[in-house]
């Protein structure tokens, strides 16, 4: 499961709730995580860090970004007792998932509503 | 895959600082057909909350500006009373932090990743819930209110009864002690007391079936005919069976009222009793401290028909400051905190122990209050002392005609023979027949005193027999009483007449009555030469006649006695 990129039922049950909407559904996603993760790069300290990681892990969820989450939520549990070094670490993965999964949602919005 | 079920449209409020969740939530719920409304932070959802009074708040646990919980807090606080269900939308799973949300006030939580079916679950549950609060308000409401009409019912029927209750003597009579609630009424018990117009004392302590306005409302017709037959002079006795008979005739069948109903003579010194129903009632005598108890022989008022109503009374002597005591059963029911009775043994410990009369009915209630017991409406207590004559002063009897037309030059000469004398008292009607003479109204008393006076002796010793002497004593008096019950239901012969004259007299008028008995007769020369202030439990009354009214004398060996009344023309 953590190494699920996309969920695709979680994006098959988007699709069907959203209907018509599931472009600007997707759009809305990606510009929120944008702000996100700099946001994450910008916390001042442990505590801003851990809710920021908090909320990015739970949009990450809804959306279907699995992996992402999982690495938010051990951002989240961890930050407290890691070293800056293992900080950096995680931020570092965070943004490669990121990377990996943007171009998979952009090609979402081409997806035609009839395919199921 | 989805299964949204028809549900009533709701407007729920979404509050949720990231956009992505917030679009999706929107659009799941709007797809299950409610109208929806957003806020990115806590400031954002009050405000919201405010202006739009959705019925339902998803928020989420962590936002900037103001976090879910302070909002839920604020939004609870504005709801007040009706419920608007809060559930939160957390991808918290610690336990504490679980707790927190319900602490805030959250009704709920969902869990992030949402899950639709889930959610409409959760949303129906907490409309059901508001729906209920939202009834449970109303009714509560609607009960309040009925009980705020029904609180006014109740002063309404109080403040028409104490009108009719207002022309007793209860507050008025020095020798009348109570206890009584103001609303002792809807608890069914009833406290009247109302002077004949020969002084003597008429005293009901009653008590009804139920509670409320249905155990009031048949105080009112009981009343009147109460103070109506007492003020016209009719014995307990007749008083006794109108009562019952017009209870029975319009009280429906399950609703009767005991009662415990008392004739104090000052004159004769005695104590007539009929008790249906009511607790014992207590004969108090001072000077041996020995108590009689008043026990109920009879059933209550209103459950027997008029044929087979039982009217007989007990009479007992007494003398001056001993005291009859009445009591309802709220009395001997207080119960206190273990649920334990006051009981009647309590009560005659209180009697046993008691060392001065007077403060007795005081120490009662003392008792009743060290008990410890719950304070009842239906605790209603009375004492009756006898007092020396002198010092009763019953108000004078209000007329409500003109007085313009009246007869000066008349007489009238009645025969009551055997059948008649055994159920037929005739003082009411000749009172009421001389009280159209206005010259006489203010003499009401002293007339009727003596006119009961002769009718007394004519029937008692002349017609029926019986041995004044036989009063000396206690004992003798309850012999005296029983033979004259037994000789009067046996009566099949002799006569009693009475001539009523009214003439005209320069500035006035004169009133000549004269009594005439089938009896034996008496030595008058004998009775004469007693002392006039020689008060006696036996003797013919013969006193009271002579001091009240004028020229008193008997004739044909005693058989007929003659007294005359005089009044001077009003200016």
């Amino acid at each position: 499961m953590a190494d699920t990129h996309l969920d695709r039922d979680v994006l098959n049950a988007l699709q069907e709730v959203m209907e018509g909407e599931y472009p600007t559904l997707l759009d809305t996603f990606l510009a929120d995580s944008e702000q996100r993760l700099r946001q994450l790069r910008r916390a001042a300290d442990a505590q801003q860090l851990i809710e920021a990681a908090h909320s990015f892990k739970g949009s990450c969820g809804n959306m279907g970004a699995l992996r992402l989450a999982h690495l938010c939520g051990r951002l989240e549990y961890t930050a407290k007792d890691s070293s800056l070094a293992d900080i950096e670490q995680l931020l570092i993965e965070i943004d490669s998932e990121f990377a990996i999964i943007r171009p998979l949602y952009e090609a979402e919005r081409q997806r035609p509503l009839a395919q199921s | 895959m989805n299964a949204t079920q028809p549900q009533a449209s709701l407007t729920i409020l979404i509050a949720e600082d990231s956009a992505a969740d917030r679009l999706l939530l929107s659009s799941i719920l709007r797809r299950a057909g409610h109208v929806v409304l957003t806020a990115a932070n806590g400031v954002e959802a009050v405000a919201a909350f405010r202006q739009q009074q959705p019925h339902l708040v998803l928020m989420d646990a962590m936002m900037p500006v103001m976090d879910g919980f302070e909002a839920a807090r604020q939004i609870k606080a504005l709801a007040g009373e009706t419920l608007v269900p809060i559930i939160f939308l957390t991808s918290l799973s610690e336990s504490e932090a679980l707790a927190r949300c319900l602490e805030a006030g959250g009704d709920d939580f969902l869990a992030k990743p949402y899950n639709q079916i889930i959610l409409a679950a959760k949303i129906k549950a907490m409309e059901r819930l508001r729906r209920l609060q939202a009834t449970v308000l109303q009714q509560r409401d609607q009960i309040a209110r009925h009980h705020d009409y029904l609180l006014n019912e109740q002063r309404v029927a109080k403040a028409v009864f104490d009108k009719v209750a207002h022309s007793g003597c209860l507050n008025a009579a020095p020798n009348i002690r109570y206890l009584q609630s103001p609303y002792a009424l809807f608890n069914g018990d009833l406290l009247l007391a109302a002077f004949t117009p020969s002084g003597d004392m008429h005293v009901l302590l009653g008590d009804f079936t139920g509670h409320g306005l249905p155990a009031a409302v048949g105080a009112m017709p009981l009343a009147e005919v109460f103070y109506g037959m007492t003020a016209k002079g009719y014995g307990l006795a007749e008083t006794l069976r109108e009562m019952n008979a017009k209870l029975k005739r319009i009280l429906p069948v399950d609703m009767f009222c005991c009662a415990a109903v008392l004739c104090v003579s000052f004159h004769r010194r005695c104590v007539e009793v009929w008790n249906g129903g009511m607790p014992d009632g207590y004969l108090h005598r001072v000077a041996s401290g020995e108590r009689t108890q008043l026990v109920s022989r009879h059933l209550p008022l209103g459950v027997l028909s008029p044929e087979v109503f039982d009217d007989c009374t007990d009479v007992w002597p007494m003398a001056l400051g001993d005291r009859v005591f009445l009591l309802s059963d709220g009395v001997i029911d207080t119960a206190d905190a273990q649920d334990q009775l006051f009981g009647a043994q309590r009560l005659q410990q209180v009697f046993a122990s008691n060392r001065q009369p007077d403060v007795l009915f005081a120490e009662i209630e003392q008792a009743l209050r060290d008990f410890g017991g719950q304070a009842r409406d239906d605790v209603s207590m009375v004492e009756i002392s006898l007092l020396q004559s002198g010092l009763i002063h019953p108000a004078s009897l209000v007329y409500s005609d003109s007085g313009q037309s009246c007869p000066l030059d008349w007489s009238v000469s009645f025969e009551f023979r055997a059948a008649t004398l055994r159920r037929f008292n005739p003082l009411p009607y000749l009172l009421q027949l001389l009280q159209e003479v206005h010259g006489l109204r203010a003499q009401s008393g002293p007339l009727y005193s003596v006119l009961t006076e002769l009718y007394a002796n004519a029937l008692e010793h002349g017609v029926l027999g019986l041995d004044s002497s036989l009063k000396r004593d206690a004992s003798g008096f309850v012999r005296y009483y029983q033979q004259r019950k037994a000789r009067l239901d046996t009566l099949d012969e002799g006569f009693i007449r009475v001539h009523l004259q009214v003439t005209p007299t320069d500035g006035g008028g004169r009133l000549v009555i004269r009594i005439e008995d089938s009896g034996e007769g008496f030595d008058v020369a004998r009775v004469m030469r007693r002392p006039m202030d020689d008060i006696r439990l036996s003797g013919r009354g013969v006193s009271l006649i002579r001091q009240l009214g004028q020229n008193a004398r008997w004739s044909d060996d005693g058989r007929s006695a003659c007294v005359e009344f005089f009044w001077e023309e009003m200016a």
